[in-house]
C-alpha cells in the first residue's frame, strides 16, 4: 500500500466537503483529558543515514551478550530454514488473508499452525493467533466472562504470574468492570496452594488463571488446582510456555476434565528475541468455548469440484459482520510470526522440542547449583522448576546485573521491585544454547563481584 | 411464502403465538429464515430472563450472518427450544413448528395487539420489495 501525502489544498478541499474548518474539529469528541499532547522520548525526524546508524546501534544491543534472562522471552536456537522461508515474498504480510481464492498458501499454514498448537496444548480448538501472550490472557478472561453471560466477573490471578501479564490483564479487563483478585503463593514453594483456593473464590468468581511454569519458572500443581477450581465453579485458564508443553502435561490434560482455555506467548517457538518483539499470542479452548474465541479461525473445506481448500471460518460472530455486537475487537492475527512457529514445530518435531527442553532444564539446574555455590547466593524456592528459577543475592540486584552486562553477561531479571518481600531476588534461565563454559563464566563473574 | 393467520408478527420478522396457558411461543418467519440462509448456531436465553419488547433475546448465526432476534413483547422466558443446539437447521425446515425459539410469560398480553396480522406483515414485505 503506498503512502500518499495530502497537499494543503487536498486537506482544505476535504475539510470543506465535510463542512469543518480545522482537522482538530474531527477529534472534538475525544476529551482533552485522554489526549496525549506529546510522546515523551520521541525525537524529531531523522534522515536516512542517521536512521541507519541508529538502527545498527540498536541491533548491536541484541548481539554479543551471553543471555541468562528469560522472564517470558527465551534465547532458543532458531533453525536456519525458518529465516529463509519467512523471507519468501508470498508470505510477507502480517495480515489476515480475507480473500481465500488468492491466499491458499497462507491459509493452509495458519490451518497447520492451529492444528500443531492445539495438539501441543491437547485442546480441540485454536485460533489464528493474537498479538502477544499477555493480551491473549486478557482475551481468555473475556471469553469466560462472556460465557457466563456477563454475570460472573471476578478472575483469580496468582501473584506468582509474570507481573507484566498481571498488568496487561488489569489494564484490559479492568476497564470492563471485571475484577482481578490476587491469590498469594506459598512462601516456601512459590506455588499456589490448591487447598486455600476456596478462600478467594467469591460467588462471582468465573476463572482461575494458572501459569505453567509460573512467573518464577516453577511448576504448579496443575491437576489439583484444576480439579479444585472446577469444584468451585470456575473455569481454568492455563498460561503456558508452549515449548515446555512438549515435556510436561499440557493444559488439555490437567486434572480430571482438563483446563478450559490455554494461552501464552509463541516466542519460544522459533522467534528471535528482537529486543522484545514482535512475538505472537496463541489461544486454544475446549469445544464449549468455540463461539467465544476472538479473532480469526481458519477451516478446511472443499470447493464445488471437491478439491480441498482453506477459508476463514466462523466469521459471522466477528466485527466486520456483526459490528458493535461482535464477539471481540480482534480483527487480525500475527501472520508472519505464527508462520515462524509453524515452521519451527514442523522442523523440530516432538523429539526435537523434547530434547531442547531437556537440555534447557539440565543447564538451568547446573546454573542454579553453580551460582548458589557462591557465598551469599541461595535458591529461593524448593519446588520443581522447568528452565528458569529464582535465586537470592546478598546485595541489591540492579547494580550487580549492570556490572555483569558490562562483561557481556545478561545475568537475569531483577524481580525485587515486583516482590520486595522476597529480598534481593533475580530470575535466571539457561536454555539449550548455554554451554558449560558460559555457566562457568557467569559463575566466575558473579563470584568476583560479590566476594572481591 | 407462508404466514399463518393465527400468528402475530413484528416488523423485525419475529412471530408470536398465544397458547391456552397464557404463554407466548416466539420464532422467526419464513421470510427471515430464507434471508438468513442455512442456520448453523443459535444462542438462546436462559429460563427466567426478563425482556422488554425490542430487547435482543436470541442470536441466530447462519452461513452468511449473525443476527439478533428481538423480543416482540415484554415478558419472562419460561421455556426454550434446546433441540436447536444440535439441530439449528430446524429453523430453516420448520420456522413455525419445530424451529420455535422460546416461550415468554407476557407481562401484558395486550402488547400482542400492537403487532401485525399475517396480512399486514405480508403487505409490509411487499412494500419493502418495491424499489
Amino acid at each position: 500500500m503506498p503512502y500518499i501525502p495530502n497537499t494543503p489544498d487536498d486537506v482544505s478541499y476535504m475539510l470543506s466537503a465535510l463542512g469543518v474548518t480545522d482537522i482538530e474539529e474531527l477529534f472534538s469528541e475525544i476529551p482533552e483529558t485522554v489526549r496525549l499532547a506529546e510522546i515523551e522520548g520521541l525525537g524529531s525526524g531523522l534522515n536516512e543515514s542517521d536512521i541507519a546508524a541508529l538502527m545498527k546501534q540498536r541491533a548491536r544491543n541484541d548481539e554479543g551478550r551471553i543471555c541468562f534472562t528469560g522472564a517470558g522471552a527465551y534465547d532458543h536456537y532458531i533453525p536456519a530454514p525458518i529465516g529463509h522461508l519467512l523471507q519468501r515474498g508470498e508470505f510477507y504480510s502480517a495480515y489476515t488473508p480475507y480473500q481465500a481464492e488468492a491466499s491458499q498458501g497462507t491459509l493452509q499454514i495458519i490451518y497447520e499452525f492451529q492444528t500443531l498448537i492445539s495438539r501441543l496444548m491437547a485442546m480441540p480448538i485454536a485460533n489464528a493467533s493474537l498479538y502477544d501472550g499477555a493480551s491473549a490472557l486478557a482475551e481468555a478472561v473475556l471469553m469466560v466472562v462472556r460465557s457466563s453471560h456477563g454475570k460472573k466477573r471476578t478472575c483469580l490471578v496468582p501473584e506468582s504470574l509474570h507481573p507484566f501479564y498481571r498488568q496487561t490483564l488489569t489494564s484490559i479487563v479492568g476497564q470492563q468492570d471485571i475484577h482481578c483478585a490476587s491469590v498469594p503463593f506459598d512462601e516456601k514453594t512459590g506455588l499456589l496452594n490448591p487447598d486455600v483456593l476456596h478462600h478467594y473464590a467469591e460467588d462471582d468468581a468465573c476463572a482461575l488463571i494458572i501459569g505453567q511454569p509460573n512467573g518464577f519458572g516453577h511448576l504448579e500443581a496443575v491437576d489439583d488446582l484444576t480439579d479444585q477450581a472446577h469444584k468451585l465453579g470456575m473455569a481454568v485458564i492455563g498460561v503456558v510456555n508452549p515449548l515446555a508443553m512438549s515435556v510436561i502435561k499440557p493444559p488439555g490434560q490437567w486434572g480430571s476434565a482438563g483446563a478450559d482455555i490455554a494461552c501464552g506467548d509463541g516466542q519460544p517457538l522459533g522467534l528471535p528475541l528482537s529486543s522484545g518483539g514482535p512475538y505472537f499470542g496463541f489461544l486454544c479452548a475446549q469445544k464449549p468455548y468455540l463461539r467465544q474465541i476472538p479473532g480469526r479461525i481458519v477451516g478446511r473445506t472443499h470447493d464445488a469440484e471437491g478439491r480441498n481448500g482453506f477459508v476463514l471460518t466462523l466469521q459471522a460472530r466477528e466485527q466486520h459482520i456483526r459490528r458493535a455486537r461482535a464477539t471481540s475487537n480482534i480483527c487480525t492475527n500475527q501472520g508472519l510470526m505464527l508462520m515462524a512457529a509453524t515452521f519451527y514445530m514442523a522442523l523440530m518435531g516432538s523429539e526435537g522440542m523434547e530434547k531442547t527442553m531437556a537440555a534447557s532444564h539440565i543447564h538451568t539446574h547446573d546454573l542454579r547449583q553453580r551460582l548458589c555455590s557462591i557465598v551469599g547466593v541461595e535458591p529461593v524456592f524448593d519446588s520443581p522448576y522447568m528452565y528458569e528459577t529464582l535465586i537470592r543475592l546478598p546485595i541489591a540486584p540492579a547494580p550487580v546485573l549492570e556490572a555483569l552486562a558490562a562483561q557481556n553477561i545478561e545475568g537475569g531479571w531483577n524481580v525485587e521491585p515486583f516482590h520486595p518481600q522476597l529480598g534481593h531476588v533475580i530470575l535466571v534461565c539457561a536454555t539449550e544454547m548455554r554451554t558449560h563454559d558460559h555457566i562457568e563464566r557467569y559463575h566466575a563473574a558473579l563470584a568476583a563481584l560479590l566476594n572481591p | 411464502m407462508n404466514f399463518p393467520d393465527e400468528l402475530r408478527y413484528r416488523h423485525t420478522h419475529e412471530w408470536c403465538l398465544l397458547a391456552d396457558d397464557g404463554t407466548v411461543a416466539i420464532g422467526i418467519t419464513q421470510h427471515a429464515q430464507s434471508e438468513l440462509g442455512d442456520v448453523v448456531y443459535v444462542e438462546l436465553p436462559d429460563i427466567g430472563t426478563a425482556f422488554k419488547a425490542g430487547d435482543a433475546a436470541v442470536v441466530i448465526e447462519s452461513v452468511k450472518a449473525a443476527a439478533d432476534v428481538f423480543a416482540p413483547i415484554s415478558g419472562s422466558v419460561v421455556a426454550r427450544n434446546d433441540d436447536l443446539t444440535d439441530h439449528p437447521e430446524l429453523i430453516n425446515e420448520a420456522p413455525y413448528g419445530k424451529g420455535w425459539l422460546y416461550r415468554l410469560q407476557p407481562d401484558n398480553a395486550s402488547e400482542l395487539d400492537a403487532l401485525m396480522s399475517a396480512d399486514d406483515y405480508r403487505q409490509s414485505l411487499d412494500n419493502a420489495d418495491t424499489p
